[in-house]
C-alpha cells in the first residue's frame, strides 16, 4: 500500500449565517498518495476552497469543521487540537491561496517573507535561508533573484507575485502542497508556465499536490487523480485517465461534454455550463444534490443516502443511476 | 524615500506660509485693531496714536513681513494687556499644557492600541464588549462632569490627589485620566477596525499558512498594516491634546495654553491670541508631516519609486 500524504474522511464544514447554517462541505473524502496529484474540480461555490482551507486549519473561527479521520503527512490529526495541525503548517504542508496578488504583505520585503518561516522552523541562519530563497525564486523563474530579495511586493507583476507565492510555499520543502486555483488571476501564457512549473517541481521534489482548478485542460495535463465536487460532496473520484475515458456521474459527463479529446484541449478552457442552478446549501439536504439538473433523474434519486458505487482502485461515483463498467 | 521626505517638507513649508498669513490676517477680521485695542468707546485720537505706535498705519504686506521676520527670530510681539513679550507669557503657560498633553496622549495610546487589538482578535468577545463600553461612555460623558466627579471622589472624599493646580505631579493624575479617556475611544476604534480588516487579508492568512505563531503574525504582519490609519489620527489627537483644553484646564485650575487663549480673547489681547493660533497651527503642520513620514517608513508603497 502506498504511503498516504493526505487521508481525510467525511470532512464537514458548516458556517452559521443569518439565513441558517450553511452546510458548505457535506462529507468529503480525499486521499492523496505520495508524489501524486489530485485535482479537485467543480463549479464556483461548491466548497473547494473551504475544503482546502479547512485541511490547513485556517478557516475563520466561526466555521465548524468535523472529520471522521484526518491523516496528513504521516500524522494522525483526527480529533486533535488546532495546535497540532498548526505545527505542520509551513513545514510538511503548504498552501497557495486562490488570490495570488494579495497574499504578499505589502509592507515587508520579499526576502523577509520568504525566509521568515524556515528561519523559525529549521533554525536556519539568515544567509542560509536567503540562499534557499534565491534558489527557489530561481526555480520559479524570477530573474536575478538575489537582487530582488530586498524589494517589496508592489515592485512585482501579478505573474511574478504568483511565482513568489509558489516559491514561498516550497521554502519549507513540504510533503503536501495545496494549490487553490493558483493561476486564475493570470493571463493564459503565464498560466501555462506556472502549471508546467508546478508539474516539474512536483516531480523533482516528490511532493503530493492537491490542485484546485476550473481548467480541465490543466487536469488532463497534470492530474493523476480527479475528484469532481458538487454542492459540498465528491460526486465522482477516479484516476484521471479513467475519468476522461469513461465519466460515470451525469455531472462529470456534463463537464466533460465540451472536451472532445482529453489532453489535447487547450489550457484555459473553463468548465462548460450545465443548465440549471446549484441548490442552496443552507440546512439539510435529501438525496442527490444534482437531481434537479440531471437528465436521467428518477424518483429514487430523492432517497437518502445516495449510494456510493466503488469501481476499482481509487474510483467511486455517488449516483443511483450510474452504470459502472469497471 | 529622501525625495518623498523633501517633497513632503516642501508642502509643509507652503502650508506654514499660508497658515502664518491667515493668523496674521486674524488681527484684522474683527475690524480695525487699533479701535479694538482702544475700546469701542475710545477717542479717535487714542486710536490714531495706537495705530502709529503699533504700526497699523503701514501697508499690510509690510506689516506681515515685519511680523513674520520677528516671529522667525523668536519675537512674537508684545502683549497689549501685560505689556511683556508674548513669548514670555506663552512660555510660562505652555509647560503645563505640553506635559499634560504628552502624558495623556501616551496613556491613551498605551491603553487604546492593545485594547483595540485584543477586541479585534475576538470581535464580540468579552474584551470587545468592555472596549465598547469604554468607548461609548468616553464619548457620551461630558468632560467637565467627569472632571468634577473625579475631583469630588478622589480629591474631596478620599483625598488621594490635590483638587486643583499642578504644583506636584499628583496634580496631573486626574486631568490625565480625564483627557486620555476622551482620546481613547477614537484611537481604539480605529485600531480595532484596522486590525479586523488586516486580520481578514490574504497575507495574514498566508503568514499563518507559513506556520508562524500567532504573536508573530500579529506583531509583524498585522499590526504594522493596521496602524497606518491610526498614525494619521494619532497625529491629530496629539495636536488637540497639546493645544490645551479650556474645559479641563478650568475644571482642574491649571494655568495652561487653553485658558490663556480664552482669557486673551476676553481681554482682546490680540498679539497673544495670534501667537497661540500661529504656534498651534504650526504644531499641526509638524505633526501631520511627521505622521506622513512615519507612514511612509511603515508602508513602502507610500514612498513612491521602489
Ligand atoms: N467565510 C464564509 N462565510 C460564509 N459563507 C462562506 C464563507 N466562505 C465560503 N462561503 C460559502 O461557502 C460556499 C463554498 O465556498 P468556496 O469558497 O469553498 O467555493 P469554491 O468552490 O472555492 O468556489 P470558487 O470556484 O468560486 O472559488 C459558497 O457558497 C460560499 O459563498
Ligand atoms: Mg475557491
Amino acid at each position: 500500500m502506498t504511503e498516504m500524504m493526505l487521508d481525510i474522511r467525511n470532512l464537514k464544514v458548516s458556517i452559521p449565517t443569518e439565513r441558517g447554517t450553511l452546510n458548505a462541505v457535506r462529507g468529503v473524502d480525499l486521499q492523496i498518495a505520495r508524489g501524486e496529484t489530485l485535482c479537485l474540480v467543480g463549479e464556483s461555490g461548491c466548497g473547494k476552497s473551504l475544503t482546502a482551507t479547512s485541511i490547513m486549519g485556517l478557516l475563520p473561527r466561526y466555521a465548524r469543521v468535523t472529520t471522521d479521520r484526518f491523516d496528513m503527512a504521516g500524522q494522525d490529526l483526527t480529533g486533535k487540537t488546532a495546535a497540532k495541525l498548526a505545527k505542520l503548517r509551513g513545514r510538511d504542508v503548504a498552501m497557495i491561496f486562490q488570490d495570488p496578488t494579495s497574499a504578499l504583505n505589502p509592507t515587508l520585503t520579499i526576502g523577509r517573507q520568504l525566509t521568515e518561516g524556515v528561519m523559525r522552523h529549521e533554525k536556519l541562519s539568515r544567509s542560509a535561508a536567503e540562499a534557499r530563497a534565491i534558489e527557489m525564486l530561481d526555480r520559479v523563474g524570477i530573474a536575478n533573484p538575489a537582487a530582488r530579495l530586498t524589494q517589496y511586493p508592489h515592485g512585482f507583476s501579478g505573474g511574478q507575485r504568483q511565482r513568489i507565492m509558489i516559491a514561498s510555499a516550497l521554502m519549507g520543502r513540504p510533503k503536501l502542497l495545496i494549490a487553490d486555483e493558483p493561476t486564475t488571476a493570470l493571463d493564459v501564457t503565464i498560466q501555462a508556465q506556472i502549471l508546467t512549473l508546478l508539474g516539474e517541481l512536483q516531480a523533482d521534489l516528490g511532493l503530493s499536490l492537491l490542485l484546485i482548478t476550473h481548467d480541465l485542460g490543466v487536469v488532463a495535463a497534470i492530474a493523476t487523480d480527479v475528484a469532481v465536487m458538487y454542492a459540498g460532496r465528491i460526486a465522482e473520484r477516479a484516476p484521471a485517465r479513467d475519468l476522461f475515458a469513461a465519466p460515470q456521474h451525469p455531472y462529470t459527463k456534463g463537464l466533460l461534454a465540451a472536451i472532445p479529446v482529453p489532453g489535447v484541449t487547450p489550457r484555459g478552457s473553463a468548465l462548460p455550463a450545465i443548465p440549471g442552478r446549484v441548490p442552496g446549501l443552507i440546512g439539510t439536504m435529501q438525496g442527490c444534490a444534482f437531481r434537479d439538473r440531471c437528465a436521467i433523474a428518477a424518483p429514487e434519486c430523492a432517497n437518502d443516502p445516495v449510494p456510493r458505487i466503488e469501481a476499482g482502485q481509487g474510483r467511486f461515483v455517488e449516483c443511483t443511476k450510474a452504470e459502472v463498467t469497471a | 524615500m529622501l525625495s518623498f521626505i523633501s517633497k513632503r517638507l516642501l508642502v509643509a513649508l507652503l502650508v506654514c506660509l499660508t497658515v502664518s498669513a491667515l493668523s496674521f490676517g486674524l488681527m484684522f477680521v474683527s475690524g480695525d485693531p487699533a479701535i479694538a485695542i482702544a475700546g469701542s468707546g475710545g477717542r479717535a485720537e487714542d486710536a490714531e496714536a495706537i495705530r502709529q505706535a503699533y504700526g497699523f498705519d503701514r501697508p499690510l504686506i509690510v506689516q506681515y513681513l515685519d511680523w513674520i521676520g520677528s516671529a522667525l527670530t523668536g519675537n512674537l510681539g508684545q502683549s497689549i494687556y501685560f505689556n511683556v513679550p508674548v513669548t514670555e507669557i506663552i512660555g510660562n503657560r505652555a509647560g503645563v499644557t505640553l506635559t499634560l498633553g504628552f502624558i495623556s496622549f501616551l496613556v491613551a495610546l498605551v491603553i487604546a492600541v492593545p485594547l483595540g487589538v485584543a477586541a479585534a482578535l475576538r470581535p464580540n468577545g468579552w474584551i470587545d464588549r468592555i472596549a465598547l463600553v469604554i468607548a461609548v461612555s468616553g464619548q457620551a460623558i461630558p468632560s467637565f462632569w467627569l472632571g468634577l466627579m473625579a475631583i469630588v471622589v478622589f480629591g474631596v472624599w478620599y483625598g488621594w490627589v490635590p483638587i486643583s493646580g499642578a504644583d506636584t505631579w499628583q496634580g496631573y493624575i486626574l486631568p490625565v485620566i480625564v483627557l486620555s479617556y476622551y482620546a481613547i475611544p477614537e484611537l481604539m476604534r480605529i485600531t480595532r477596525s484596522g486590525m479586523i480588516d488586516v486580520l481578514a487579508t490574504d497575507y495574514v492568512r498566508a503568514a499563518r499558512a507559513k506556520g508562524l505563531p500567532m504573536h508573530l503574525v500579529i506583531s509583524r504582519h498585522a499590526l504594522r498594516n493596521a496602524v497606518l490609519p491610526l498614525v494619521s489620527l494619532a497625529a491629530v489627537q496629539l495636536g488637540q491634546l497639546l493645544s490645551g483644553s479650556i474645559v479641563i484646564e478650568s475644571v482642574f485650575a491649571l494655568n495652561g495654553l487653553g485658558r490663556l487663549a480664552w482669557e486673551s480673547l476676553l481681554r482682546s489681547d490680540l498679539p497673544v491670541v495670534q501667537a497661540i493660533i500661529l504656534i498651534l497651527s504650526l504644531l499641526y503642520v509638524v505633526l501631520t508631516t511627521l505622521a506622513d513620514i512615519l507612514n511612509a517608513v511603515l508602508d513602502p508603497r507610500l514612498r513612491g519609486g521602489s
